[in-house]
C-alpha cells in the first residue's frame, strides 16, 4: 500500500492482568495492533484468546480484579491510560463508543429506548431533553428502525433481538464516535438478521467516516467487513495483515489451522483438519511460543523460546519463529496437508 | 442401493398452550410445528437448518416424545413412537438417543463420568454389571478420552471434552439413531472440527443414523446426506445436499443462503437482505408463513399455502413450498425490494 494512513489508534505492546485465586492472570499479554482512520480492523480468535480483554482494555472499562500493566493505547497521539477518569469519560461513549454481543443484557430495561440515547446526547453534547429527544428520533431513522417516532418511547422488551442491536448502534453512534468497537456484534443473531445488521454498521461507517473495531469469531464475518485482521491465540496476536493477505496467504500455523477446521457452506470438503488439543490454561502458558504444543511443525526451540511478533512485509506481523532467521526446522512443512516454504 | 426406512414423520404438529387470564386458561397456542413429514433411511444424516423458532429443535424432542406431540405420528421401524405407552417408550430410547447443546447443562455435575455412562446402560440394561466398567473405558477412547478420566468429574473437562462425554453416554446403549441438538454450535471452531470428525468416524464404525439440528449451514453442509429446511413450524424445503446448496429453490433457503457471511474476501455474492423480522408462532401469517419478508410474494402467496412439490427444474426427492419457484429461478419474476 503506497498511501500514507493515518492511524487513529495504537495500540502497543498492550498487557492485561487479572487478580484471581489461583493467582495472577494475564489475559492480555503484548497484543500490539493499529487502526487506520475510516477503515475496519477485526480481531478474531477463538474463547479465551484475549480478544474481548483487549476492547475493554482500550475503554477503561475492566472489572475491578483487573488493571492494566504494561503498554500503551495511543488515540489521536493520546495515551488513554494516563487519562484521569474524567478525561476518559469524556472520550467513551463520545469519540470512542462501543456496541455488546447481547443487546437485551447492554440496555436498561426500565428506561424507554428515547430516554437511553438520550441521556448519552445530553451528556456528551450538553442539548436539552426536548432536543435530546428530537436527535434519538433522527438516531433511530439512521439505523433503519421503521415508525421512529413510535418507536422512542416504547422499552427494550417490545423489540426484537435484531431490533435492539439497532437501538445498541443508534446509542453508541449518537455522538458521532471516531471509532466503533464492535464486539460480537452478531452473535446472538440469526444469519438474515446478522446480515442486516453487518450491512447497516458498513453502510454507516462509509457515511459517518469512522474506523470500526470489529471483534469476532466468525471468520466470514471478517472476511465480509474488516480490511485490516490481527488474529488472537492465548492473550497475544499472532499474525496482522490485511485481510486479503490473511485468507489467501495465511503464515501463521494456528491461522492455517483455524481456516482448515472451519466448515464451509460455499465449497464441499472432503475433510476438515482439526487443530489438535486444546488452548492452553491462562495459569499455565506455554513457556516457548504458546501453540507449540498444538502446532504440527513446531520444533525444540519453539517449546523453549517465546517468538516475537516481527514485520516481515508490508504491514504484515507474524509472532512465529518459522519466519525467522532462527529457525531450526525444516526448510520445507506440511501445514495441514498444504505445503511451504520457510525460511531457514 | 436399497434404503431402509428407519425413521417417519407424519403431520408432525407441536402447539404449546399459552396460559393466561381469568383461572389460567388456555388462551392461544404457540404452533412451534405444524405438520412436519419427512422420511430418515438407515446409515444417513439428515440435517433439520432455520432460525430461531422455526421449530427444528421442537421436532426433534417430539420425536422423542420429551415433549408430546400434539398431532401427528412418528414411525420409528414400523412402531409409532407416539401410540405407545410411556414404558414401553423407554424401551425405545435405547435407539433413539440426543446430544444437546450445552454439554455445561446437559450432564449431571455431582456424578463422575464413569457413573453417568454407567446409569444410562443400567437403565436400558445393556451389560452386565460386572462388564460395564471396561466397556466405559472402551467407550471413553472411542471419543478421544482417556480410560482414567473415567473417575473425574465433568468440571474437570473444558467444553469440547463435556461434548464427547455426551457423546459417549449416547453411545453407551448402542443406539441406532442419534439426534444432534445443536451438538457442536457452543464450540470453537478448532475444537468443532475434531468433535465434527469423530461423529463421522462412529458414524462409519457403528453404522448410526444422525438427525442433526443445526443453525450453522457450514456444518450441515459438511455433515449431512439431506437437508430440511423449516420456517416458522414448516418445512420450506427438503433436498439432497448438493441440490440444496448448488439449486436452492425456495426464496428463504436462497435468503439464507446469501446471508451467511463467505470466509473468503474476494467471493462475490449477490446478497438477499430480507426485511423485517420472523413473525410470531402465536399467530403465523395466513398461506405462504414467508410472505411478509419475501421479496416475490403476490396475493395469492397470502391467502394460499403453498404445499410441498417438485418442479421440472429440480432433481428427484427435492421438494420445495413455493409457488412461483419455477419463475423465480427462471428470472420471470423480478424481487421487489
Amino acid at each position: 500500500m503506497t498511501q500514507q494512513l493515518e492511524n487513529i489508534l495504537e495500540v502497543n505492546n498492550l498487557q492485561t492482568v487479572f487478580a484471581t485465586e489461583g493467582g495472577e492472570v494475564r489475559a492480555v499479554d503484548g497484543v500490539s495492533f493499529v487502526v487506520p482512520k475510516g477503515k475496519t480492523i477485526g480481531i478474531v480468535g477463538e474463547s479465551g484468546s484475549g480478544k474481548s480483554i483487549t476492547s475493554l482494555s482500550i475503554l477503561r472499562l475492566l472489572a475491578k480484579n483487573g488493571k492494566v500493566n504494561d503498554g500503551e493505547i495511543l488515540f489521536k497521539g493520546k495515551d488513554l491510560l494516563k487519562l484521569t477518569d474524567k478525561q476518559m469519560r469524556d472520550i467513551r461513549g463520545n469519540q470512542i463508543s462501543m456496541i455488546f454481543q447481547e443487546p437485551m443484557t447492554s440496555l436498561n430495561p426500565v428506561y424507554t429506548v428515547g430516554q437511553q440515547i438520550s441521556e448519552t446526547l445530553i451528556i456528551h453534547k450538553k442539548i436539552s431533553k426536548q432536543e435530546a429527544m428530537k436527535q434519538s428520533v433522527d438516531m433511530l431513522k439512521l439505523v433503519g428502525i421503521p415508525s421512529p417516532e413510535k418507536r422512542v418511547k416504547q422499552y427494550p422488551h417490545e423489540l426484537s433481538g435484531g431490533m435492539r442491536q439497532r437501538v445498541m448502534i443508534a446509542m453508541a453512534l449518537a455522538c458521532d464516535p471516531e471509532i466503533l468497537i464492535a464486539d460480537e456484534p452478531t452473535t446472538a443473531l440469526d444469519v438474515t438478521i446478522q446480515a442486516q445488521i453487518l450491512e447497516l454498521i458498513r453502510d454507516l461507517q462509509n457515511r459517518l467516516d469512522m474506523s470500526v473495531i470489529m471483534i469476532t469469531h466468525d471468520l466470514g464475518v471478517v472476511a465480509e467487513t474488516c480490511d485490516y485482521v490481527a488474529v488472537m491465540y492465548a492473550g497475544q496476536v499472532v499474525e496482522y495483515s490485511d485481510v486479503r493477505t490473511l485468507f489467501k496467504n495465511p503464515k501463521h500455523p494456528y491461522t492455517l489451522g483455524l481456516l482448515n477446521s472451519l466448515p464451509r457452506h460455499d465449497v464441499d470438503q472432503e475433510k476438515l483438519i482439526p487443530i489438535k488439543g486444546m488452548v492452553p490454561s491462562p495459569h499455565d502458558m506455554p513457556v516457548g511460543c504458546r501453540f507449540a504444543p498444538r502446532c504440527p511443525v513446531a520444533t525444540q526451540a519453539c517449546h523453549t523460546k517465546p517468538p516475537m511478533l516481527e514485520s516481515i512485509g508490508n504491514n504484515e506481523q507474524i509472532r512465529c519463529w518459522m519466519y525467522s532467521e532462527e529457525w531450526d526446522g525444516d526448510s520445507e512443512v506440511t501445514l495441514y496437508g498444504e505445503k511451504r516454504t520457510v525460511k531457514g | 442401493m436399497a434404503k431402509k426406512e428407519l425413521l417417519k414423520v407424519e403431520g408432525l404438529k407441536q402447539y404449546f398452550p399459552i396460559k393466561g387470564g381469568f383461572l389460567g386458561r388456555t388462551v392461544n397456542h404457540v404452533k412451534a410445528l405444524d405438520g412436519v413429514s419427512f422420511t430418515i433411511y438407515e446409515g444417513e444424516t439428515v440435517s433439520i437448518v432455520g432460525e430461531s423458532g422455526c421449530g427444528k429443535s421442537t421436532t426433534g424432542r417430539a420425536i422423542l416424545r420429551l415433549e408430546e406431540p400434539t398431532e401427528g405420528t412418528v414411525e420409528f421401524q414400523g412402531t409409532d413412537l407416539t401410540k405407545i405407552s410411556k414404558k414401553e417408550m423407554r424401551k425405545f430410547r435405547k435407539d433413539l438417543q440426543i446430544i444437546f447443546q450445552d454439554p455445561y447443562a446437559s450432564i449431571n455435575p455431582r456424578q463422575t463420568v464413569a457413573s453417568v455412562l454407567n446409569e444410562a446402560m443400567h437403565i436400558q440394561n445393556v451389560l452386565p454389571p460386572n462388564q460395564r466398567r471396561a466397556r466405559i473405558e472402551e467407550l471413553l477412547e472411542t471419543v478421544g478420552l482417556r480410560p482414567y478420566q473415567a473417575d473425574r468429574y465433568p468440571h474437570e473437562f473444558s467444553g469440547g471434552q463435556r461434548q464427547r462425554i455426551g457423546i459417549a453416554r449416547a453411545l453407551s446403549v448402542d443406539p441406532k439413531l442419534i439426534i444432534c441438538d445443536e451438538a457442536v454450535s457452543a464450540l470453537d471452531v478448532s475444537i468443532q472440527a475434531q468433535v465434527l470428525n469423530l461423529l463421522e468416524e462412529l458414524q462409519e464404525e457403528y453404522g448410526l443414523t444422525y438427525l442433526f439440528i443445526s443453525h450453522d449451514l457450514g456444518v450441515v453442509r459438511h455433515i449431512s446426506d439431506r437437508i430440511i429446511v423449516m420456517y416458522l413450524g414448516k418445512i420450506v424445503e427438503i433436498a439432497d445436499k448438493t441440490s440444496l446448496f448448488e439449486n436452492p429453490q425456495h426464496p428463504y433457503t436462497k435468503a439464507l443462503l446469501s446471508a451467511i457471511p463467505v470466509p473468503d474476501p474476494d467471493a462475490k455474492k449477490e446478497r438477499i437482505i430480507l426485511k423485517g423480522d420472523v413473525p410470531s408462532p402465536i399467530d403465523p401469517p395466513n398461506g405462504c408463513r414467508f410472505h411478509t419478508r419475501c421479496p416475490f410474494a403476490t396475493d395469492k402467496c397470502r391467502t394460499e399455502e403453498p404445499q410441498l412439490r417438485t418442479s421440472d427444474l429440480m432433481k428427484e426427492g427435492h421438494q420445495a413450498a413455493c409457488h412461483y419457484m419455477e419463475d423465480i429461478t427462471n428470472g420471470k419474476m423480478q424481487p421487489n425490494y
